[in-house]
């Protein structure tokens, strides 16, 4: 029973890691930009979740109304006045400069916030469960989770059934064309990043009230999204929200087997699956 | 009409670095402890810098793991000199060795990656490495461990003895590394390198295995990386998991001094390196605002002047310290002509 509950946490905390991952795939579909700075970008939407839960003495779950639009926000201008400018074929400046910005964010929340681990209080949704034969499901853990299908569902859905989901595509398939076309490139392309920023503002939240976080515990997100995306296969979204279960099962059996393996199961279950399945279980198929 | 690669300020830098090499040979007889230790850790970072330049900005592999090596290099050397008892300094091209070897099946995994992804794969297995060497109790676990007395003793007798040997082993290393590297992409495999540089498939269907020349590169710099690292926790006496694998130390402050100095040039890394040593002794009481500033400044060379300090001198004066840029100049003036540059053959 210990292990059907460790796995079964392992599934729902996949959802937070598809949450992680959703954002980085997005951009990378979209405009071939990885983004070093992401989970440094997620520790901040935790701390800004933060903020706004204690000054305006909300709910952590109702600061998303703040965090989501802000972080779009900074997104789009981020996008439009730092990254479109690294934006060219070769990868080495938008790599080296959200590698810079990931030092600096790192340090800045680390002058503003102080390294101490914070956590936000979700009140009685900390320890309600629900409870279904010998196993305790936690709400919170249950509701990430259904947050993240929601949150992919509703991603895929933009892809392929609006305006702005064509022109997403369009510009992946071709950022020259499209801009030939009457699109402006790098107004899509800000608008990419305004979307990754808003899921990695829902991921925050959902980050800061799970565990407790600190300004150096961005990078270690970055590498769960991004194992959850290769698992999964690249520009695959549900191949993504598949890859970050597996990752948290991996994960929540190596915690069972001894609390020190949690992290390097996940790792090596990561370095087993590119072995075996270089392109990922669900390499993206032509749509 | 004769092609050479020597110019006027290569040959002049020569003998400048003849002369600063025998000035530094000598330096455990007229500088301080403390001097010698900083001396030591610039030739160290300076040997991180040219194998990161080689990989990223010849090779294209842009690693942000090679903590993975340096911390590596550092518990191999302390594993091996507290079980084995053999003295540190001997067990340096052991490490080495180790370090290809392990890399081996490391490139042939990280090679599936491309680009970004590269990347950031490269830092999981770092990763792995940090969380297996925390596992490792008898190498003090996730708090890691100290060099033993009898260990350190081992090197030299006397404390002076000691620094001595490990400030000319950083500045063998170095040296070693940068001739290294140099005469490398002056050979047969570095024009591979420019080629790939310039265009892959091009370079592949001209012969070139794109794939075994980044390979080549990718564990011979593991290896040295390794070496490097060994130095640097010898220096230290202690070793920790989260010091030796730590991605700040190892990775980012070497990728700043590469994009800084300018990537894909031989001079650059020297130049990012002083100027990074030059704002650490300046700035270090600012604290955390230094590492703001560190950032900042590379992400406005990467903007402005991605090919950075050197890049930019380069363009603007013609000037090259190595000699690696070949030139067609007439024969009889083969020392001082260097206006005649032939462009397009193996830039850099």
């Amino acid at each position: 029973m210990v292990w059907v509950n460790s796995i079964l946490q392992g599934v729902l905390l996949g959802g937070l890691y598809a949450l992680f991952a959703a954002g980085l795939s997005l951009i990378f579909g979209i405009m071939r930009l990885v983004n070093i700075a992401h989970g440094d970008l997620i520790v901040l939407a935790a701390f800004l979740g933060l903020v706004v839960t204690s000054s305006l003495d909300i709910h952590p779950l109702a600061s998303l109304v703040v965090v989501v639009p802000a972080m779009a926000l900074l997104g789009y201008l981020l996008q439009y006045l730092l990254l479109n400018r690294t934006m060219s074929d070769d990868i080495l400046p938008p790599l080296l400069v959200t590698f810079g910005l990931s030092v600096i964010l790192q340090n800045v929340m680390l002058e503003t916030f102080s390294a101490d681990p914070q956590k936000m209080n979700t009140g009685a949704l900390d320890t309600a469960s629900i409870t279904v034969g010998a196993l305790h499901i936690g709400v919170l853990p249950l509701l990430m989770f259904a947050v993240a299908i929601a949150v992919i569902a509703g991603l895929q859905w933009l892809f392929y059934h609006t305006a702005i989901g064509r022109a997403f595509r369009a510009t992946s398939d071709n950022a020259d064309i499209a801009q030939l076309m009457g699109l402006n490139k790098k107004h899509v392309f800000s608008l990419a990043m305004a979307l990754s920023l808003a899921v990695v503002a829902i991921a925050g939240i959902f980050l800061g009230t799970k565990t407790s976080f600190d300004p150096s515990s961005g990078p270690a997100r970055l590498i769960f999204g991004f194992e959850a995306v290769i698992i999964g296969g690249l520009g695959n979204l549900w191949g993504t929200l598949f890859g970050g279960i597996i990752l948290g099962v991996a994960q929540g059996i190596g915690a069972q087997i001894h609390p020190g393996l949690q992290q390097l199961a996940g790792h090596l279950v990561f370095l087993i699956l590119l072995a075996i399945r270089p392109n990922g279980l669900f390499p993206r198929v032509a749509h | 009409m004769l092609v050479t690669r020597n110019s006027r300020s290569s040959n002049a830098f020569i003998v400048f670095v003849g002369v600063t090499l025998l000035v530094l040979c000598t330096a455990p007889l007229w500088a301080g402890r403390a001097d010698l230790r900083f001396l030591s850790e610039v030739f160290l970072y300076l040997g991180l810098a040219y194998l990161w330049n080689l990989l990223a900005g010849y090779a294209g592999l842009v690693s942000v793991g090679q903590q993975a090596y340096v911390g590596f290099g550092g518990y191999l050397l302390f594993a091996l000199a507290i079980n084995v008892g053999v003295t540190p300094l001997a067990l340096l091209p052991v490490v080495g060795v180790a370090g290809v070897l392990i890399a081996i099946p490391v490139a042939a995994l990280m090679f599936r990656l491309h680009g970004a992804y590269f990347a950031i794969g490269t830092w999981v297995v770092a990763e792995v490495f940090r969380l297996t060497a925390a596992q490792i109790t008898s190498l003090g676990g996730g708090s890691g461990t100290s060099l033993p007395v009898s260990v350190v003793k081992s090197i030299a007798s006397s404390r002076s003895g000691r620094e001595s040997l490990s400030y000319w082993a950083a500045l063998a290393i170095l040296v070693f590394v940068i001739a290294l590297v140099f005469w490398f992409l002056r050979s047969r495999s570095g024009l591979a390198l420019t080629a790939i540089r310039d265009n892959e498939l091009a370079a592949e269907s001209l012969g070139i295995s794109v794939w075994r020349t980044k390979f080549v590169v990718y564990i011979l710099t593991a290896g040295l990386t390794s070496i490097l690292g060994a130095l640097i926790f010898l220096q230290k006496l202690r070793i920790s998991p989260d010091a030796a694998f730590s991605v700040n130390d190892w990775t980012a402050f070497v990728i700043f001094i590469v994009v800084i100095g300018g990537i894909g040039t031989l001079e650059g890394p020297i130049i990012g390196t002083l100027l990074y040593f030059l704002l650490r002794e300046t700035l270090a009481d600012l604290g955390t605002a230094y590492l703001v500033i560190l950032g900042a400044t590379a992400i406005v060379i990467m903007l402005f002047a991605p090919k950075g300090i050197w890049g930019f001198i380069k363009e603007r004066f013609g000037i090259e310290l190595f000699p690696m840029t070949r030139r067609v100049v007439k024969k009889q003036s083969v020392q001082t002509q260097n206006t005649q540059t032939l462009k397009g053959e193996n830039r850099d």
